[in-house]
């Protein structure tokens, strides 16, 4: 500690941020407030291409947040967000987003097959309409999260887990690079459990990168290679094994000791990760 | 052209055309209020509208269209943008923001309107809540039909320049919507996802919201500016009660409000003379009764969404379980040995023996009931659902088998295959044989 | 009384001077209308709050809106059966049914059917006024021509007010008042959290009913002051109005109860000075502009008050951040030109966080780089040391600091005990120890 011996420091101020142009998404210093109040403070990470991340921490650790502020739907009062050493705005296309399912009205007129074509609307045009090669690429979406029979049907018709497969099919017909998915397992059956994390885990042997809140930690060992471990702060980052210890889960959980124990326990079983 | 052919397009042609459209373009814009869950904001901008007439009146001095439109599109916007203000900023909840931006404004505008400047200028606050549709006659149509193949008819004669103004925003709604149909629909249903998609849903939003305050404007001289409201809504959620498509939706509001305001239109200003009264009735309230009593109509008549399609699938239902219950009370005796049971008993429970029997699944044997062969193949499939269900709340929720059947009484009834847990042994918790399924039942992946 | 009554205070003045003659039956008729319209607007301001809190606020307006074929329906009938409709309060009789048909109504549609509230508003609104304005037709070819006076209904028109009328008014919204006091415990029980006050046993839906009851019962005391397409806005408004100056629900009833109360009276004296004027109209804009006053000027939740306070927290996020970036830099015995840094505000944004700094002394200016002062020194210390301590906080206490988490204090000992402070700096140090 020298800052109690009075020295003059300087820095330079023209700061130019690293880029990191293979990283898909890199986050510096991102603080959003509500007014006095932090929602994230000084959130700081990077994700390594091709990786399956999952955001993790309690109720109200701002996870939610940190995926909207970075897809600029909530203003941040500081920081920047870089996708591949871009702005937001000229990587939009790349980027797939899945809201969580309670932010739409399912009572809306429109089938599986319409909402998997939104994905595609941006690829569209404007004033154009959804050709047919677009509603196929479509329909091979919903094929693929295995919904093809129920294409037709209005979406309140159907069942939460696969209303939530609907949305995947959706972010899947985007063909993007990079996926925000905001508590894609959230409510769902086992079955579609299992089939949305097999879509991810191709779509991640694509190359692609996944970013999704998790409010499940005993699962996060066995879905997610890679974590980020989220109370306000950033607890801890990086390859699922070593960011879920007991220790960083503490940090982020407080005392909630035995929903970590079973977490300890899952970790434990896992092993060491690919 | 016959005396009355002529007195009808001099009399009522343009009023009928002009109410029409107005309406239409309403029904088709009020769809996504609608969707939106936001069908006040037509209320809103109806009453909001009023100080942007009345200042545009007051600066030209005209009821010409363009200053009005352009003073109500001010008007509006004002709205929107205060809505937004007063919910953002001051965090007032969203119903209450705009019941005080609204109701301010149209108080300035009923304020001014009844201000020394426009005492005594045909502007008056009545004409602009009910409407003056009585006034939009043709006076100087031609009597000669082959008059109306010239263009020249129509630009010479004395139009009532509203009739433009509505068929004018009448084509640049059905257009925008028509072009724009998939930005809509995603920023109705999905704004967020819209805008991380990159697809500006404050601008399609917004341009819907300024095409709602024009089609206010053009219509307050055809059916005021309250009754604007019921069109913006009415139709819409008629359609909204008899579809789930969108497309679909949006064809059937502007239909459905097309077909009120001619039935209104007459209802109002022809019926009451000719049951013999003596004066028309106010057109623009009919139209809107006409509205409303379709709506009610369709809230009871709807097969998909209506009261008694509802009130049968219910009753339907109950008796299906009914039915069910009978079934698996025969099916269980037939397993103690006892395959006929008596039916007394059974009438006095109200079990819907006749039913049961006219469907063929049970028949009579001296006052005694057995399964037929169809009924005995249902029971089964219920009999096994039963026991799965006993099965699975055992061994994976982790019940008292004491504590199951109930649970399993209501979920036998579910027959949807997903919707059955598989079979892992042939006992039931209480040790009672499953029947086997139709075929080997392999659980669908 | 010789006051002036071509002003706004005098009437005021008047109004207050002939209060007691309001016992004895004596006041002029200025004075009733005044001081009934005042009373209404405190009875509208007392059931806003709740209705507010309800998320009522615009079934309000529905309501007021379906009185109008009410009070026509009750205008034919009572002519056909050759009663006086006029006087007497028939015509408010129909107005209260045909406002609460139109409520019950709103129930239904919401509730049984896919649509939703919204829908449902806008629906039995504009029905309502449409077979309204039919039967206003109807009344208007059997009166020859005028609209029996019903138009002032619409509108509202206090200097054509009798004396009797405005008394009903008073004593309807008095009744109010009463109901209003004795019932704040249930109606703020039920409205603050229903799902608590049903599970407790409280009727939720005769509470529910009851208020709803009172919103019909304020909007027909308030037809013939503000008429009946301007009754939600004594509704909504002072209510809205009053949320700006308090969290404490008592005294936002209380100011929400002024606010109309002034508002009614003050609006009410007005119109009277130019009795063209429509006095509904008037009304409004006075409550209007108290709404605006309060969202503009209230201190903490108001506009103005809560910019200010964005800015500055945004301010002292980047100039916070950047001193301690620059004091962590210094810590690490960095010399001058690092190079470039990341983090730090550059561009516009930074140019001025730099300049704020300077002017405070914090930083000093070498050429392209800058230093920092004695005082920045201290100063990005001191942030540090709270940055550390929250951080401490926030993995020691996790399941609760992020609610407790303000950077804006000076010093964390401003929010934590003592106790739990020296405990964090334990937790600090031995983590430096570690390291």
């Amino acid at each position: 500690m020298n800052a109690t011996t009075p020295q003059l420091t300087t820095s330079a101020l023209t700061a130019h941020p690293e880029h990191s142009a293979e990283s898909p998404l890199s986050v510096h210093a991102l603080t959003v407030a509500y007014h006095r109040k932090p929602v994230l403070w000084d959130v700081d990470f990077d994700v390594p291409p091709a990786s399956l991340m999952a955001i993790v921490g309690p109720n109200g650790a701002g996870k939610s947040t940190l995926i909207k502020a970075c897809l600029g739907l909530i203003p941040a009062a500081a920081g920047e967000v870089e996708f591949w050493g871009e702005p937001l705005r000229r990587a939009r296309s790349r980027i797939g987003y899945v809201p969580q399912r309670e932010s739409v009205d399912w009572d809306f007129p429109v089938s599986a097959l319409d909402v998997v074509c939104m994905g595609r609307y941006r690829k569209v045009g404007w004033l154009r309409r959804v050709s047919k090669t677009h509603k196929a690429a479509a329909m091979a979406c919903l094929e693929r999260v295995g919904m093809k029979e129920l294409s037709h049907r209005q979406i309140g018709k159907l069942s939460g887990g696969q209303q939530q497969r609907v949305f995947l099919a959706r972010a899947l017909a985007q063909e993007a690079e990079l996926y925000f998915m905001d508590e894609p397992f959230a409510g769902v059956d086992a079955a579609t459990e299992r089939a949305i994390i097999g879509v991810l885990r191709d779509l991640q042997r694509e190359g692609k990168t996944i970013i999704c809140v998790h409010h499940d930690l005993q699962t996060v060992g066995s879905y997610f290679d890679y974590a980020l471990l989220l109370n306000m702060r950033v607890v801890a980052v990086g390859p699922t094994s070593q960011t879920l210890t007991q220790e960083n889960l503490v940090k982020s959980y407080g005392g909630r000791l035995t929903l970590l124990e079973q977490a300890g326990e899952a970790i434990a079983q896992m092993g060491p990760t690919r | 052209m016959s005396e009355a052919w002529h007195h009808f397009i001099a009399g009522d042609l343009v009023a009928l055309l002009s109410c029409t459209l107005a309406v239409v373009t309403c029904g088709v814009l009020g769809s996504y209020l609608v969707l939106k869950r936001e069908s006040l904001m037509g209320d809103a901008i109806s009453h909001a509208v009023l100080p942007g007439l009345v200042v545009a009146f007051m600066i030209s001095q005209s009821r010409a269209p363009v200053p009005m439109f352009i003073g109500a599109g001010i008007a509006a916007g004002l709205t929107v943008l205060l809505t937004m203000l007063v919910r953002r900023w001051g965090g007032v909840e969203p119903g209450a923001a705009m019941g005080v931006v609204f109701s301010v404004m149209f108080a300035l505008g009923v304020y001014l309107i009844e201000s020394e400047a426009l005492r005594d200028i045909d502007l008056d606050a009545s004409c602009v809540l009910y409407g003056q549709v009585e006034y939009l006659v043709w006076w100087d149509a031609p009597k000669d039909p082959s008059a109306y193949l010239k263009l020249a008819t129509y630009t010479d004669t004395d139009i009532p320049p509203a009739l433009w103004a509505l068929g004018a925003i009448f084509v640049i709604a059905v257009a925008f919507v028509a072009a724009f149909f998939k930005e809509l629909r995603i920023t109705t249903f999905d704004p967020q996802m819209a805008r991380a998609a990159g697809i500006p849903a404050w601008l399609v939003q917004g341009a819907l919201v300024l095409l709602v305050a024009l089609a206010v404007v053009a219509s307050f001289q055809a059916i005021g500016s309250i009754l604007v409201i019921a069109m913006l809504i009415c139709p819409a959620a008629t359609a909204r009660m008899l579809t789930d498509r969108l497309g679909t939706q949006i064809m059937l509001a502007g239909l459905v409000a097309g077909l009120c305001a001619i039935a209104g239109y007459f209802a109002g200003a022809k019926l009451p003379t000719a049951l013999g009264a003596e004066h028309a009735l106010n057109i623009a309230g009919m139209i809107t009764v006409v509205a409303g009593l379709v709506f009610g109509l369709v809230c009871f008549a709807s097969p998909s969404h209506g009261f008694i399609a509802r009130a049968v699938r219910q009753r339907r239902l109950a008796e299906r379980i009914a039915i069910e219950d009978l079934l698996g009370l025969l099916y269980r005796s037939a397993e103690a040995g006892e395959t006929f049971v008596p039916i007394q008993p059974m009438h006095a429970a109200g079990m819907p023996v006749a039913r049961a029997t006219k469907l063929g699944l049970v028949r009579a044997e001296a006052s005694k009931l057995g399964l037929t062969d169809s009924g005995r193949e249902r029971a089964e499939g219920l009999i096994r659902r039963h026991r799965l269900w006993e099965g699975y709340l055992v061994e994976r929720a982790g019940l008292r088998p004491d504590h199951v059947h109930a649970t399993a009484e209501l979920l036998e009834h579910v027959d949807q295959p997903a919707a059955i847990p598989t079979q892992s042994g042939d006992l039931d918790p209480h040790g009672k044989a499953i029947p086997p399924g139709p075929e080997t039942d392999a659980e669908s992946p | 009384m010789n006051a002036d009554t071509t002003s706004l205070l005098g009437i005021l003045q008047k109004t207050i001077v002939e209060l007691p003659k309001l016992f004895t039956g004596q006041a002029s008729n200025t004075t009733v209308v005044v001081v009934a319209s005042g009373l209404f607007g405190v009875a509208a301001g007392l059931v806003g709050v709740f209705a507010l809190l309800r998320k009522r606020s615009l079934t309000a307006d529905a309501i007021g809106h379906a009185t109008l074929p009410g009070v026509a329906g009750a205008f034919i009938v009572g002519t056909m059966l050759g009663v006086p409709v006029r006087e007497g309060p028939w015509l408010l009789v129909g107005a209260a049914l045909a406002g609460a048909l139109g409520a019950w109504m709103i129930q239904l549609i919401a509730h049984r059917t896919r649509l939703r509230e919204d829908a449902a508003i806008g629906i039995v609104l504009s029905v309502f006024f449409g077979v309204g304005v039919v039967l206003l037709g109807v009344v208007q070819n059997m009166e020859s021509g005028t609209q029996g006076g019903l138009a002032t209904f619409i509108f509202g028109h206090t200097a054509s007010m009798l004396a009797a009328d405005a008394r009903a008014m008073g004593f309807i919204a008095l009744f109010v008042l009463i109901v209003t006091f004795v019932l704040r415990k249930q109606l703020t029980l039920v409205c603050f959290n229903d799902t608590y006050a049903r599970a407790t046993g409280w009727p939720v839906q005769i509470v529910d009913l009851l208020l709803l009851g009172l919103i019909i019962v304020v909007s027909v005391a308030g037809l013939r002051a503000v008429g009946l397409l301007l009754v939600v806005a004594m509704i909504t408004i002072p209510p809205a109005a009053a949320r700006f100056w308090s969290d404490h629900l008592g005294r936002i009833v209380a100011i929400s109860a002024v606010i109309g109360g002034v508002s009614g009276s003050i609006g009410t004296a007005m119109s009277a000075l130019a009795p063209g004027r429509p006095a509904g109209a008037v009304i409004v804009l006075t409550a209007g502009s108290l709404f605006a006053l309060s969202m503009l000027c209230a201190p903490r939740r108001g506009i103005i008050a809560g910019a200010v306070g964005r800015v500055r927290s945004r301010v002292r996020i980047l100039t916070d951040h950047t001193i301690e970036t620059l004091w962590e830099h210094s810590e690490e015995g960095t010399s001058p030109n690092i190079g470039p840094v990341r983090n730090l505000p550059h561009g516009i944004k930074g140019r001025l966080v730099f300049l704020l700094l300077r002017v405070r002394g914090y930083v000093r200016s070498i050429g392209d780089a800058y230093m920092l002062t004695p005082a920045g020194l201290a100063e990005g210390a001191r942030l540090n040391r709270n940055h550390r301590l929250w951080s401490a906080y926030l993995t020691t206490h996790a399941d609760i600091a992020p609610s407790h988490v303000d950077w804006s204090v000076d010093q964390v000992e401003h929010v934590l005990s003592d106790e739990l402070v020296q405990k964090l700096e334990r937790i600090v140090e031995l983590e430096d120890a570690g390291a």
